[in-house]
Formats: structure tokens, sequence, C-alpha cells
């Protein structure tokens, strides 16, 4: 399920990385716009007007972090963060500052596109929901799998059996799922769930997904549905296992 | 024979190298140049300005005059024009203005010479330096040439053989070392006469309160003597130079025989003058010399005056260049002596007795027992109080109280007897009962010291007479033989109380010396343990703030050479910023300063500089509580406390670098198995997608199968390479010692689990077993590096165990330590390989799977790293178990209680 006609702003200075991409989304239908550069971005950003920017971190000439600062001043382009094992720091900086995804040198051509589905799936969710929230999703039953999240009855099932959550576990999930497939960093779960004032406290997050993994998962030590991200924070996925 | 030749030929070389440092020291500093006269108004400033104009006009140098007073004289005012004034820095003490030399303004200005006139004043309260020889001192350290003037009564060491001539005493003074240090000494001479003359017509500055005394110094008998003594000392400084010339070019001399002055000094104002003989003789046979104090009673009772004077003159002794010591012992004579042999001393200087033969009679004369006793040693004695002989140290400063408790006590001792004696006659008419009262004097003396116990003996006798001594209740005796009786009770106290009395004192030397020995033990013991350099400022800081009772700071110089505080006593305490200026400039010039030294002595803390030989590795601040300056056996103390400080510094130091390098040996030494390992592991994978590519791209005819397998096998080779190039990163992120850990508070199971989450893909469907025990607390480790102990565990289980054979994952936790067991049912680790597993490119003998040997080194590395330990076993029953051991890191932070589950959270409760 690509999005056909979908505008991909592409930076990258490697050019054997711009071939790979190149090559992978034009065959999906995409459109791509090329930069090699950062200082390139915000400049093609507000002439293409882009779908969705996938920024390598490591860039020659600058850093991708200001530049996702600069766009999401004015704009919520869904943007793709690129760069290379043992930068988590970089990942979640660039997160923190309004990246929606990340990838990991080296990828897989199947784990780019998934990324860049969920994202620009989230993106037309928001837009359509229109009031800006930092989810916006307005879909009352999520489910995942096995996992159903009906949000308008507060109430979460795991394959048709009840699940009793606490209130920060009810929230912690249905903020997952509102952001299934996508990553959130601990300080966005500690900012949503806690409120500001709590961004140190990481192990607050920790230990309420160990809770909320033994009540969702099948087998809670193997999550396959609650996955750590290991440095930047956690992931819904948006499949079920076995999907 | 031969040996005195070479003594006489070649220069020591310990003097050499000492003059070569010296010289090298002295090449970044400047010359000092002293115009030297021997009264006021010969036209020292004169000449002095004489020199600068012509420095100027004839060879162009830049002269700056800081300081002169021309007095409105105007010959002298019409010389300082045309030449670069400083200002002055105005300074008001008690409402006057007093001008003062500017030392910051002169540093900051650094001209090639500065003039710098009266070179013994004394600075206004509240400057840097007390005085002004000391400012000049600073500006020659920062490379500034000084001319300076002074006049011969202001030197240390001619101090009183001035006042004996002109019956003035000068208190401004100027230490010789300084005019030894004058790179030139122009003496100023004119006649006598001229002088006088020139007095007589007004031209010879004189403050108005000096006019009487002005009287009395300026005759011509005076003069004379004055002139003399400052061409002696002008001729002992070019004496001086020719023999340092001597030395230098190896010009045979007669060498000074290894001569060596002891000087006994004490409490009583006459020390002073022998100390000041002592380095006149001193500086006359170019030796060393020590003011040796003998502590005859512990200093805590002795007068507070006596104890102001004995340390000005210990302090004037050190000023003079010469050693103090002090020497505590039951007999001054014996140990000065004692000291003097062990030292090599050749002569002895000593004070002739001013007290009286009888004294001598009765307790020995010092001066006779040290000089029955020299044996070869030389004994100089000059007039003046035998400072160190007062034996028995009779506390009578000003001052010192009395206590009348004791006296009391005699008093009531003396009454006991009698009422025993009363009491025996009562009942027996026993004849003779002195006994009891000698007994009592015996007890007295003992317990109480000498004075109660003369009284003892005078109340004893009294008494025994007036009650028991016929005719009894009159104080006449008539049996003569009575008087035997009260002289030998006089006679037994005197003795037992004195030779309690001294068994007392040397028992609290005992304990002092003990006290101050166990402290320099208990430091160097602790400082034995430590390798770090905080560790070393924290014990430093504890025992000096335990043994000084003071606030103390130990602050080390970066690499920057900026003073950084590294530990305080009282913890948490900050050294102010003006106590730190003090530090500053202790460091910068590797001298004393603060409370109780020349410098800075307005502060409240005294610096000690850290240093070994030139290094200087920064300061030791100390802030007595009781705001009094250190005494000088105190500062003795802190001065060995300072150099094992220093030491413990320098071997924390050394220890960091051999650790360095240690780290750089091994690095190499990887980095060399690396090259030969990696070129094989690297190239068998590139290989593999070389093939497979090329195939690909030139082979049309392959079948869709086989294109299928090798593109699979372009991906598994790239993923193995990936992996590989990942620990070999990782590895040498841990190698480097560059790896700082993130820590955060997690729970063990999350890291388990993420680390099956990343390898879901290889696992497969593999049974994996975990037990955690459910009341394990969080864990203080780094959850990604952590993490990756379990990936390559994990791994190696993938790679090497079959896929139907379970992995078990079994954590425990005892006593704060986490050990987490990781087990297979594979082949097992190579027989007696179970350390081996951990070296780096160690592999065992799998046929068919790939592989760096590079991933248990690595565990092993972060397991480490989070200060556990890694340990491979053979597992029973079959196959590999590797354990890791880490501390859970300490007290896990509170979670906030969830808050009540607000009404409508109910909800899909009630849906079910």
């Amino acid at each position: 399920m690509s999005e056909p006609g979908a505008l991909v702003l592409v930076v990258e200075d490697e050019p054997q990385m711009r071939k790979f991409i190149r090559a992978s989304l034009t065959s999906h239908g995409y459109r791509i716009v090329e930069a090699e550069r950062a200082g390139e971005v915000v400049a093609l950003t507000t002439s293409h007007n882009p779908d969705l920017i996938l920024l390598d971190l490591g860039l020659p000439d600058g850093d991708g972090l200001e530049i996702t600062r600069q766009v999401r001043e004015w704009s919520r382009i869904p943007i793709l963060v690129i760069s290379a094992r043992g930068r988590e720091d970089d990942k979640v900086a660039a997160l923190d500052a309004g990246a929606d995804d990340y990838l990991t040198k080296p990828f897989g051509v199947n784990e780019l596109l998934a990324r860049m589905r969920v994202a620009l799936r989230h993106a037309q969710q928001t837009q359509q929901g229109g009031v800006g929230g930092a989810g916006g999703a307005t879909t009352a039953v999520i489910e995942i799998g096995k996992l159903r999240v009906d949000l308008a009855r507060r109430e979460v099932r795991v394959g048709g059996e009840e699940v009793h959550l606490t209130p920060i576990e009810y929230k912690l999930l249905t903020l997952m799922a509102q952001h299934a497939g996508k990553v959130l960093t601990h300080r966005q779960i500690l900012q949503e769930v806690w409120g500001p004032g709590y961004a140190a406290q990481t192990h607050y997050v920790r230990v309420h997904m160990a809770e909320l993994r033994k009540k969702i998962e099948a087998d809670p030590a193997r999550p396959r549905l609650l996955v750590t991200e290991p440095g930047v924070g956690y992931r819904l996925r948006d499949r079920g296992p076995g999907e | 024979m031969s040996e005195r030749n070479e003594r006489g030929e070649r220069p020591d070389p310990d003097a050499l190298l000492r003059r070569v440092q010296e010289e090298e020291a002295r090449a970044h500093q400047g010359k000092l140049k002293v115009f030297f006269g021997f009264a006021p108004g010969v036209g020292k400033t004169y000449r002095m300005l004489q020199v600068a104009r012509d420095l100027v006009i004839d060879q162009r140098v830049e002269v700056v005059v800081g300081l002169v007073e021309t007095h409105r004289r105007p010959e002298t005012a019409a010389m300082v024009l045309g030449l670069e004034l400083l200002p002055r820095r105005q300074v008001t003490y008690r409402g006057r203005v007093l001008e003062e030399l500017d030392l910051d303004a002169a540093l900051s200005r650094r001209p090639k010479v500065l003039l710098v006139d009266e070179l013994a004043h004394t600075n206004a309260p509240g400057s840097r330096h007390a005085k002004r020889w000391q400012d000049v001192l600073e500006l020659l350290d920062a490379g500034i040439d000084v001319l300076t003037t002074v006049n011969v009564q202001h030197v240390e060491s001619l101090n009183d053989v001035v006042a004996q001539i002109t019956g003035v005493r000068v208190r401004e003074t100027i230490p010789d070392k300084i005019l030894d240090r004058a790179d030139g000494i122009e003496v100023v001479d004119i006649a006598p006469e001229e002088l006088l003359q020139r007095l007589a017509e007004g031209k010879v500055y004189l403050p108005d309160q000096a006019q009487r005394a002005a009287d009395h110094f300026f005759q011509r008998g005076n003069l004379l003597a004055l002139r003399e003594l400052a061409l002696r000392r002008t001729a002992q400084h070019v004496d001086e130079d020719v023999q340092a010339y001597r030395e230098r070019h190896g010009v045979s001399v007669t060498w000074p025989a290894g001569e060596r002055l002891l000087v006994c000094v004490g409490p009583a104002p006459s020390s002073g003058r022998l100390i000041r003989a002592a380095a006149r003789m001193a500086a006359g046979l170019r030796c060393p010399w020590v003011a040796a104090y003998v502590e005859a009673a512990p200093l805590g009772r002795q007068g507070d005056e006596d104890r102001a004077r004995l340390e000005a003159h210990l302090r004037l002794a050190e000023s003079l260049g010469g050693a103090v010591t002090r020497l505590s012992a039951g007999r001054v004579s014996e140990s000065l002596l004692g000291y003097a042999r062990r030292n090599n001393v050749t002569r002895l200087i000593i004070g002739k007795p001013t007290h009286s033969r009888v004294r001598d009679r009765l307790r020995g004369s010092l001066l006779d027992e040290v000089v029955r006793g020299s044996g070869d040693i030389d004994v100089h004695v000059i007039s003046g109080d035998a400072g160190g002989a007062r034996e028995g140290g009779k506390p009578r400063g000003a001052g010192a109280p009395i206590a009348f408790a004791p006296y009391g006590w005699a008093l009531a001792a003396v009454a006991v007897a009698t009422a025993v004696a009363t009491a025996i006659r009562s009942v027996l008419a026993v004849p003779e009962l002195d006994g009891l009262y000698l007994v009592a004097v015996i007890v007295v003396a003992m317990r109480l010291g000498r004075g109660p116990s003369i009284l003892t003996a005078a109340l004893g006798v009294a008494a025994y007479d007036f009650f028991f001594v016929a005719p009894r209740f009159t104080f006449a005796v008539a049996d003569g033989r009575y008087f035997l009786t009260f002289a030998m009770m006089f006679g037994v106290g005197f003795v037992v109380s004195e030779l309690t009395t001294r068994l007392r004192r040397q028992e609290q030397d005992a304990l002092a010396r003990e006290e101050r020995t166990a402290a320099l033990y208990a430091l160097s013991r602790d400082l034995g343990r430590v390798e770090v350099p905080s560790d070393v400022a924290a014990a430093v800081v504890r025992h000096a703030a335990e043994v000084f009772e003071a606030a103390v700071f130990v602050l080390r110089a970066d690499d920057a050479g900026a003073l950084q505080q590294l530990g305080a006593a009282p913890r948490g305490a900050i050294l102010e910023a003006k106590e730190m200026g003090v530090a500053r400039w202790c460091h910068d010039h590797g001298r004393m300063a603060g409370l109780g030294t020349d410098t800075l002595p307005g502060s409240r803390a005294m610096c000690m500089p850290l240093g070994i030989g030139a290094s200087r590795l920064g300061v030791l601040a100390l802030a007595p509580k009781a705001k009094a300056p250190l005494r000088v056996e105190q500062r003795a103390l802190l001065e060995v406390f300072c150099r094992q400080a220093a030491f413990a510094f320098e071997r924390a130091r050394l220890a960091e670098e051999a650790r360095a390098s240690a780290l750089r040996a091994k690095t190499e030494e990887m980095r060399s198995s690396l090259l030969s390992a990696v070129s094989h592991d690297l190239r068998t994978p590139l290989a593999g997608i070389t093939g497979a590519a090329t195939a690909l791209r030139d082979d049309g005819n392959l079948g869709e199968g086989t294109r299928r397998e090798l593109l699979e096998s372009v991906c598994d080779e790239a993923e193995r390479l990936e992996r590989l190039l990942a620990n070999l990163l990782d590895m040498t992120r841990l190698e480097a010692g560059g790896l700082s850990l993130k820590r955060d508070w997690v729970p063990l199971e999350e890291v388990i689990g993420s680390a099956l989450t990343r390898l879901e893909a290889r696992l497969g469907e593999r049974q994996v077993e975990i037990s955690i025990p459910a009341e394990l607390p969080l864990m203080w480790v780094d959850p990604v590096l952590f993490g990756q102990i379990f990936v390559n565990l994990f791994e190696n289980a993938a790679k090497y165990t079959p896929p139907e054979s379970p992995i078990v994952v079994k954590v425990r936790e005892e006593g704060g330590v986490v050990s987490v067991e990781v087990m297979d049912r594979g082949p097992g680790l190579p027989r007696g390989a179970e350390q081996r597993v951990f070296e780096k490119f160690f592999r065992g003998a799998h046929v068919g799977v790939s592989g760096v040997g590079l991933g248990l080194p690595i565990c092993r590395g972060i397991a480490e790293a989070h200060g556990g330990t890694m340990q491979a076993e053979q597992r029973e029953g079959g196959g590999a178990m590797f354990r890791v051991t880490v501390p859970l890191g300490g007290e896990a932070p509170q979670m906030p209680p969830e808050p009540p589950e607000p009404p409508e959270a109910r909800k899909s409760e009630g849906g079910a």
C-alpha cells in the first residue's frame, strides 16, 4: 500500500545511497527530489512542498538537528532521519526536535518503505483530524494484532479478553497506540503522560512499560508488540506478530 | 692526601649544579642594583637618578621611576625631570594619606628598568607585602631590572652593631639575602666631614621627629664607623662574587672546610643578638648555620610574651638564612651537643650567662656543661643570656598566671599532717613525727610541683616546730639537731619536685612528639592507600584540619595553570575570593603567603605551595580556627605535610601516566592483532559479495533459483560485515577507555527483552526460558551497552547451538549484586578455554561458522565497565554457561504512588 505520487525530498550526500533510495522509491511509485547539502533543504521544502523528508543526519555541511528545527517552525511535513548505529543521542535529539522517526544505517528497502508509510499515514491523519493535537488520531478503535483499544469506551482487550489497566498504563497505551508504528522518545512519553517537569525521570516510563507488557504481551519477557528501541525510546508495532 | 687534593682542585659537583640551576633561574629574572650608603644624605638617590638618566640618554633603555623621594631637594627633583613617573598608589591609613609604590601598575607597565627608592621601607598596612623589599623581589621575578637605595643601618645582620655604635636602633631592616642577591652594589660614599657640612647646610632630609635622634646619630665618630661597616659589607659582597667566579671557573681555591654553625637561642631578648652574630659568622665562613631552641618547658606553660619573642627569634633566624630546629630533652646541654654531633656542627655559639654564680652551683651551669662536653666542637661565648639555657624553664614571663589552687592543697596537706601527728601523739608517745611532714612534702612535690612543695616544706617545718618541738606552741627551737630535720625537709621537697617536674616535662614532650609523629604516620598511611588526586586531597585536608585545628583547602593547578579547589575540610567549604588571591600569589611565586607571613598577612588563611623541586602542583591553604598564625613548630609540621601531599600528588600523576601508557601499549597490541585477524574476516564476506554480484551482472544464463540464492548470499554477507564492523567499533571504544556509560535506572527484563527483540529474526521460534525474580530492583546500568552483552550472548547461542535447543536465562540477586546466567545446550566451550574465550580474536574450532572472536571480549569489557565480572563455564549436562555479575548500583529511586483511579476509568471494568 504505497502512496503513489507522494513527493519525497531525499537529503543524502552519498551518491550510492541516493542511487539505492531513488531506485527503491521510484519503483514503488514515489516521486523524489534530491539534495546533497543541508543548506538546500529549507529552500527545496518551500519550493516543492514535499510530502516527506528523508534526512541524513551525517551531512558534511550541516547539522540535521538544526534543519529539523527550522522546518518544524513552519511545517508539519513528516521527517525521517537516517543515522549510523552508536549515534543514539543524535537520533533522540532529532526526534525531540520534531523528527517523526529514524532509520539506522544500513537498512533494507522494506524497512525504509514501512517507516515511510507509517509517517505518511500519521501525517494524513493529523491533517484530517485538523485540531493539531500531538496525536491527532481520532480513530475510536485501534486494532493491532490481538490488541484492541477502544478509545471511546476506555476499553482494552487482548484476544477478546478484557484487560484492566491503571490510569497511567492506559494513558501510556493510548499514547503508543495513537502513534502506532512510530518511535516515541522517553522525553516525549514523559511529557505526554506525566506532563512537563518529568523529563529526567526515564525510569517512570521503563517501570510502567514493563507493567504494561505484562498485561498485553503474550510473552512479556520477549516483547513483540511494545518493543524497546535501545537508547531511543519505545515503539508500538503497527502490525501484530505474524501479520 | 689525595682526597684533600681533589677537594682543593675540583669544585664540589653539587655546588656547581646548584649554581647552574640558580643561574638558569636568574636568567629569567631581573637584575638588582643597590646604591649603598652609610648614612642618610650621602646622595644615594641622586646617584641612582644619575645612573638612570645615563641609561635613558646613552643606551636608550626604557626606565620608569616607580618611586623616588626627592624630599623637595631641588637638585634631586631636577634629576627626576624627563623620566617617566609611575603614578603612586594612595593608601588612607588612620586618616592620613600615604603614598606607596604601585606594584601592580609596575608589573603591568613592565619597563626594562624600574627605580624604587628606600628598599627598607615598610609598606602601609593592607598592602600586598609588608615590606618594600618584597615588592622588589616580585618585580625581579617578573623580569624587571630594579635600581634601589639602602643605608647600612638597615641591613639585618648589622642592625645591632649599628645600634651599638650609634645608640639608635633602626626598625626597618632588609634581610641580608637580598643584598647577597644583588647583581651590583654601588657604594655611594662621601667623606663624613662633607656629610656633616651638608647637614649643617640643611641639605639632608630628616623627618621632624627624628631630629633628636639625628643629633646623636650624625657625629663624626659614628659616621666613620658606619662608613667602615658599609665598605666592609660591600667588600664581603665583592668577595662572594670572586668566590662565585672561581667556583664557576674551577679555579683552585681553598674550599671552606665543612663548617657548620649552631646557635643556641631562647626567648630572652638578647637571643636576637646571638642570632645576628651567628649569621655574620656564618656569612664570613660561608657555611650553613642552625638556630636551635631547646624546649626545656613545654610551650603551653610559657608566658605568651616569651613565646612571641621566641617565635620572633626563630623567624629572624629563618630570615637571615639559618635553619631552625627545636630540640626537646631533659638536659639542655646533652640535647644540644647530641644534635651538634649528629649534624657535624663544628662551632657552637652560646650566650654568656648573666645570672649569678650561685644559680650555677645549685643547678649546674649550661655553659660549663657544654664546654666540658663539647669535645672537638668549638664553643663561642657571646655576651647575652644563654637563651636556650633556661633549664628548668622558669615560666615567669609576664602574664604567666600563677595557679593558687595547688598552694591551697599544700596548706591542706600540712594541716592533715599536723592533724594526723596530733592524733598519733595523743595515743602513742612517739617522739619523732617529722617523717609525716616529709611524706606530705613528697606527696605535694610529686603531685603539684616545686612551688607548692617548698611551701609545704616551709609550713611543715613551721607547724612541726610550733606544735611538736619543745618548747611547744612557740617557734623557738631548743634542740639544734632539729635544724638538720628542717634542712632535710626542704632538701627532699626540692629534689623530689625537681625530679617530678623534669619527668613530667619529658612525658609531655614525648606526648607532643608522639602526636606529631602519629599525625604524620596517619597521613602517610592514608596517602599510601590512595591513587586518585581527589582522594589524595581529601586525605590531606582531613588530617591537616585535625592536626592544625583549621579549615583546610587543597587547590590544584590544572593544565592551564589555573587553581582548582580539589578538596576542603570541613566538607563543602569554599575558599573565599580574597584568600584565593593569596593562594594564586603563593602558587605563582612558589612561596608561602598569607596569615603569619610577610606577604598579604591580612589574609585569614595561610598558603603553602605544594611542589617538588621546580614543579608546582598547587597550594594548600589553611585558615586556623583560632585566627592566629601558626607557631614555628606547627609550620615545620605543615611543611612536612605539604611535602607528603606533593609527593602523593606526584605519585598519583605518575600512576595516571603509567595507566595511560599501559593503555596505549595495549591499544597498540590490539591494533596489530586486529589487522591480521580483520584482514581475513573482512575479506571473506567481501569476496562472497563480489562473487555473487559479478555473477548476477555478467552471467545471463542463471536460472531464477540461482539468482535468488546469490542475492540472498549478498544480503547475508553484507549483514555479516555490518556485525563485524559493529563489533570492531564497540571493541575499539571499550579499549580506548573512551566509553562513557549513560547509566539509568532500568528494569533488567527490559534489557533482556530488547536484546531478544533485536535478534527476533535470528532466533526465530527458538525456545528462550527466562526467570527473573519478581522483586528484582531497578539496575543502574547503561541500557544500550548492558543490553549489548545479551545481544552478543544470544547471537552466539543462535550461531553455535542447534535451533531446537533452548536458551535458559536465570537471574539472581544477592547482597546488591545481580548475576545473570545465560545457558545453552550446544557443543559447549572448547575444553580448557573457559578463560581464553574472553581474549580478543580467540575462536573455537567451529566449522562453517563465521566470527572474529570479539563478541565475548566486548561482553566482558562492558561488564567490567559496570564494575562487574564475566565468566564462562561448561554447563552441567552439556552446553555452555555464561555468567554476568554486576552490582545493582545503589538504592533505586522511589516510584511515585499512582494516583487513585478517577471514576470514569472504571468504565472498562463495568463493560466486562
